[in-house]
């Protein structure tokens, strides 16, 4: 048994890192897609909107098999841990976008009233007045959105990522003890997202206004 | 004064929402240091035609003028966003429910904008915030937040906000609606202080005992025409139109037995 430890342990890196990575694409891809999807141009509108409805339309494992799978089809050459990330990056982005947007949508109409009265533009509007006040509302449903994507990380196994879920899988064959892999999977899972929820509160609480 | 050059100048200002006409062909014009207040039941347009003013609701016809510019010219998107945003410095806006920025603190909220669009250094913005926040009575709270605030001291740090661009002209948006009662009157009272340095206002209101002694016109509005204008003398003691007649008794019934 402890001889799987080791193992387990670096397969737990693997899964904060596919994470941490995800994390980072999706928050890119949300911040692009809430921009498109509150643009004042109807086409950039239109490729948001679209953009949300495919990828939290289909599953998650569908779009890492088209991706991983179908991808070389199409000259896309990835191996696991990149189609791993950037498949889970972009299905995050999708449900970020929406975060992103309900949380500047959110900000009262008079907020932005009050600024445009005093002759400020659209755009400083949004940085100093919309926007620092979106920020704080978005943290708590972005980490559920974090925690979401943490969960997803497993279905990487699925392409052969060697992270949590695989691991556990692989020394199934060798200890013949399922019950006991999948029970140090899913604890180690739940430390990685005990760590981060706890991350996400302490900064929602950092940055409420006083 | 009338023969003087109007200082805002609303020319048959429509406005209507689909199939239902809020405004209807209205008329303004207000001189320099004039204070004017609109009155007239909820629905009667009187928040629209204020909010047409800064082109904040735009009119679907007619045309508004500050001075020698007109304010809702239409313009390419670009063009427009730059005209407008120039204009609407010299228009302070005080609304109902005051829109202070929560995320901001006393100072912050009265210098962004001048920081913003004057360019003016930090110590001009203190300076600035200071001297406006004593003009309301607020020096004192310059540090805190408006969550920490009573309702009456966030809307005069809300006009010391709109003062800080040093408007042309103030438009009051219900500005005592929201308020308990016992809050009323620090705000009436810097309002009246604007009304002594001949500060330009505009102000829809449900007072009428401030809009009679503060104003110098007073119009009537109810469903999109103006019913009835002209001194508050008149218009609260000796009104001509039945819809005025019955607006002010229902209105005044409970506050002046």
């Amino acid at each position: 048994m402890q001889k799987v430890f080791p193992f387990f342990l670096e397969a737990a890196w693997i899964t904060v890192l596919l994470s941490v990575l995800t994390t980072i694409l999706g928050l890119i891809l949300g911040i692009i897609g809430a921009s498109a999807r509150l643009s004042r141009f109807a086409l950039l509108r239109f490729l948001g909107a679209a953009y949300v409805s495919v990828f939290r339309g289909t599953p998650a494992l569908i779009q890492l098999f088209i991706l991983y799978f179908g991808g070389p089809q199409i000259g896309i050459q990835l191996d696991a841990f990149e189609a791993g990330v950037i498949g889970l990056g972009i299905n995050a982005g999708a449900y970020m976008t929406e975060t992103m947007r309900g949380a500047i949508i959110a900000i009262d109409k008079g907020q932005i009233e009050a600024a445009r009265t005093v002759g400020m533009s659209r755009g400083l509007t949004m940085r100093y007045v919309v926007l620092p006040q979106a920020m704080r509302l978005m943290i708590r449903p972005l980490g559920v959105n974090i925690n979401a994507m943490i969960k997803a990380t497993a279905l990487v196994a699925a392409i052969s990522v060697v992270e949590l879920t695989y691991t556990a899988q692989r020394f199934i064959g060798s200890t013949y003890k399922p019950f006991e892999m999948f029970l140090i999977a899913g604890l180690l899972y739940m430390i990685i997202i005990y760590i981060t929820g706890q991350a996400v509160a302490w900064l929602d609480r950092k940055a409420r206004i006083t | 004064m009338t023969d003087q050059k109007p200082f805002v100048d609303i020319r048959h200002a429509k406005k209507s929402y689909g199939t239902l006409e809020v405004l209807k062909d209205i008329n303004l014009q207000v001189q320099k240091g004039q204070i004017v207040a609109i009155i007239g039941p909820s629905g009667s347009g009187k928040s629209t035609l204020l909010r047409a003013i800064n082109d904040l609701d735009p009119l679907t016809g007619g045309e508004v003028w500050l001075e020698d510019k007109q304010i809702n010219k239409k313009l390419p998107h670009r063009q427009y966003e730059a005209h407008i945003n120039q204009v609407r410095q010299e228009i302070g806006m005080v609304f109902q429910h005051f829109n202070l920025f929560p995320h901001l603190r006393v100072r912050e909220n009265v210098t962004l904008a001048p920081k913003m669009l004057k360019g003016i250094t930090d110590a001009e913005a203190d300076k600035l915030a200071e001297e406006q926040l004593d003009k309301v009575g607020m020096l004192e709270r310059i540090d805190h937040y408006p969550s920490q605030l009573s309702g009456g001291q966030k809307q005069r740090v809300a006009i010391a906000r709109a003062l800080a661009m040093n408007p042309k002209v103030m438009l009051f948006d219900e500005a005592t609606s929201a308020l308990d009662p016992e809050l009323v009157e620090e705000v009436n009272l810097v309002m009246k202080k604007l009304a002594e340095e001949h500060m330009t206002m505009i102000i829809v209101t449900h007072e009428m005992s401030f809009a009679e002694s503060v104003c110098d016109r007073v119009l009537f509005m109810d469903q999109g025409v103006v019913v009835e204008e002209g001194p508050p003398e008149v218009i609260f003691r000796n009104p001509t139109s039945d819809r005025t007649k019955e607006f002010l008794r229902k209105h005044l019934a409970g506050q002046h037995p």
